[in-house]
């Protein structure tokens, strides 16, 4: 089912929460939407779901605008970042909850629903567990049947709200392949909504990159990694370091210095950005000079803060542990990859 | 202080001797030591002398319209402070914070206050009174004034149970009651209230026992006729008046016995749900 969020705005209180937000979502695809705290993607998905109404623009899924239908017509899975299961319920009760409120006339026969919810359980690897209440199971087990839930009442479309938001490192990073894995498998249109940009990078078709109540970037982790266009993006998405740097006859500076990086459009100051690790160690004059400040390993790499043009910036690169400039006191070096923005 | 021992576990808590020394001496003073002086009075009059005043017709008559209208006061009380509860917690109106404290009033207010003030309104010249004398109805004087009373001095028991654990259930699970494509009754009657019911039934014990209790506020509305609006306690008093302090204790005795077995079945119920449940967590 394609989902098309069309010029969406949301305020409460008068405090907006949305600008204008368009948004299409391709049938069976995998989106996320990513941002801070307060971006907006919480909001967003609450208003896919209708469990929040518009204050202008339309939602439609397929080519039917469902802007006016309420949640419970939408017919659509969500699940919560505090699972939000049923806890007097069994887990053979809790997913088979949404079959069982069908009015009469398309509620499947009680068999048949115990079958639906069984292979469900089966489907999230919790088989021999139905008659566990939610309390007697682990985070990561009461997500998963909060999953089944979902999926029991065929959504069109699977909405998750952070949904590894509350478990450890360990058991998401498990969920992560699993869900892709499920996702695969069912092939639902889904969306989920997280503020780490590692999961949404792995697992995600597609990332929304929002921020401040606006999409910034659409695109697959790749080009928005790669090609991120705006400072915000470049930023949230991956490490980053920046440096104000002078445009001038087709060459960078930093000052009085050149980066020994040319065939640079434009002219005047700008905004440099580029990816600590997407640089190169050089010799020449030509090139970014900086005193270590400080040096820490970080697993295989090692993250070392330069100073620059005498303690005016400071910017991070990354070298190999074993790398012997890591021994230096000062390093020179240059940007391989590295995107230039209207100087702020 | 060996088999003490034994269940002392290695701990950081601190004063496991002393605190527990001291709960059973306090419990015992307050609690216990009064109850077996009440239960060996009242074997003071025999067997056969037990049974006589506790089968006596009059009696038995008291005991009846105390259990009963109890019963209902609290049934009562149930769904209207379920609601109430609900409305305090699940939305934001003016006035909310005075009507929250309202709630209280009933704990604070002397009894014998309210049961003049009830007595005012539905006594068959007062406000309501009259209204109801219209339909043939008297409320003051009969066990429905008895049930009014013990509601009114019931309710907060009930709201106060319940608000905190309402307030503890997220509103996601209304939520994705919702999302399963629940209705609104549905996500009431087969979320909701289940996962209510421990704390419903907790109101519904307290509610019950303060009811069954309760002296001050009912003997005014009540007209206090025996065989028909007469009360346990209000039998006990006259008793006591009667310097019959054996038939007092007997009457009292036996309140205490169904009072506790019920007592005691609720708190059956509810530790098994607790348990199913995983309360709290």
């Amino acid at each position: 089912m394609e989902v098309r969020v069309q010029n969406v705005r949301k305020e409460f209180d008068r405090f907006p929460a949305l600008h204008d937000v368009s948004l299409d979502i391709a049938s069976g695809e995998l989106i996320a939407l990513l941002g801070p705290s307060g971006s907006g993607k919480t909001t967003l998905l609450r208003l896919i779901a209708g469990l929040e109404r518009p204050t202008a623009g339309k939602i439609f899924f397929g080519a039917e605008d469902a802007s006016e239908k309420n949640v419970q017509e939408r017919n659509i899975g969500f699940v919560f970042q505090h699972y939000a299961l049923f806890r007097h319920m069994t887990i053979l009760e809790n997913v088979s909850f949404g079959l069982e409120v069908r009015p009469r006339a398309t509620r499947p026969a009680k068999a048949e629903i115990r079958r639906r919810a069984r292979e469900l359980l089966d489907l999230v690897q919790l088989s021999g567990l139905e008659k566990r209440y939610p309390s007697q199971l682990s985070g990561g087990q009461r997500q998963r049947v909060a999953l089944a839930r979902a999926l029991a009442i065929e959504p069109r479309v699977l909405l998750l709200d952070e949904p590894f938001g509350a478990l450890d490192a360990q058991v998401r990073r498990e969920l992560r392949k699993w869900l892709r894995e499920i996702h695969d498998r069912t092939g639902h249109t889904t969306v989920f909504v997280t503020h780490d940009q590692e999961e949404a990078l792995e697992l995600a078709d597609r990332l929304c990159v929002m921020s401040q109540g606006k999409i910034e970037q659409v695109g697959t982790p790749d080009s928005v990694y790669d090609h991120p266009q705006s400072p915000f993006v470049f930023g949230f998405i991956g490490e980053s370091s920046t440096l104000p740097v002078t445009v001038e006859r087709g060459d960078l500076w930093l000052g009085d210095r050149p980066l020994g990086v040319s065939g640079v459009e434009g002219n005047g100051p700008a905004q440099l950005y580029f990816r600590p690790h997407d640089i190169e160690l050089v010799e020449a004059d030509a090139a970014l000079r900086g005193v270590v400040a400080s040096s820490r390993r970080v697993g295989g790499t090692r993250r070392v803060e330069l100073e620059l043009g005498g303690s005016a910036h400071r910017v991070e690169i990354d070298l190999p542990f074993d790398h012997p400039a890591g021994e230096r006191s000062q390093i020179s070096f240059r940007p391989k990859r590295w995107k230039l923005f209207p100087a702020v | 202080m060996t088999r003490l021992g034994r269940f002392r576990q290695p701990s950081v808590i601190p004063g496991f001797g002393l605190t527990f020394g001291f709960t059973l001496t306090y419990f015992s003073l307050i609690i216990l030591v009064p109850l077996v002086a009440l239960v060996l009075r009242s074997t003071g009059l025999g067997w056969n002398g037990f049974w006589a005043a506790a089968l006596d017709p009059r009696v038995l008559a008291a005991l009846r319209t105390s259990f009963v209208t109890a019963l209902i006061a609290a049934g009562v009380n149930v769904v209207f402070g379920t609601l109430i509860a609900w409305v305090l917690v699940r939305y934001r109106f003016p006035g909310r914070r005075i009507f929250d404290a309202m709630v209280d009033l009933p704990f604070a207010l002397p009894t014998a206050v309210a049961g003049i003030a009830l007595t005012a309104i539905y006594a068959p010249n007062g406000f309501i009174g009259q209204i109801a004398a219209q339909f043939g109805i008297r409320i003051a004087y009969t066990p429905i004034g008895i049930t009014i009373a013990m509601i009114f001095i019931g309710l907060p028991f009930v709201v106060r149970t319940i608000q905190p654990i309402l307030e503890e259930t997220s509103k996601e699970v209304e939520e994705a009651s919702a999302t399963l494509g629940a209705n609104r009754f549905q996500t009431i009657s087969r979320v909701l209230l289940p996962s209510l019911t421990p704390a419903i039934l907790t109101g519904f014990a307290l509610a019950f026992a303060r009811a069954v209790g309760e002296y001050g506020s009912v003997i005014f509305i009540a007209g206090n006729i025996p065989f028909v609006s007469e009360i346990a306690p209000l039998l006990i008093v006259i008793r006591l008046e009667e310097f019959n302090y054996a038939g007092a204790a007997v009457i009292a005795t036996v309140m205490l016995a169904i009072s506790f077995a019920m007592l005691f079945v609720l708190n059956l119920i509810q530790a098994w749900s607790r348990r199913r449940y995983g309360y709290g967590s």
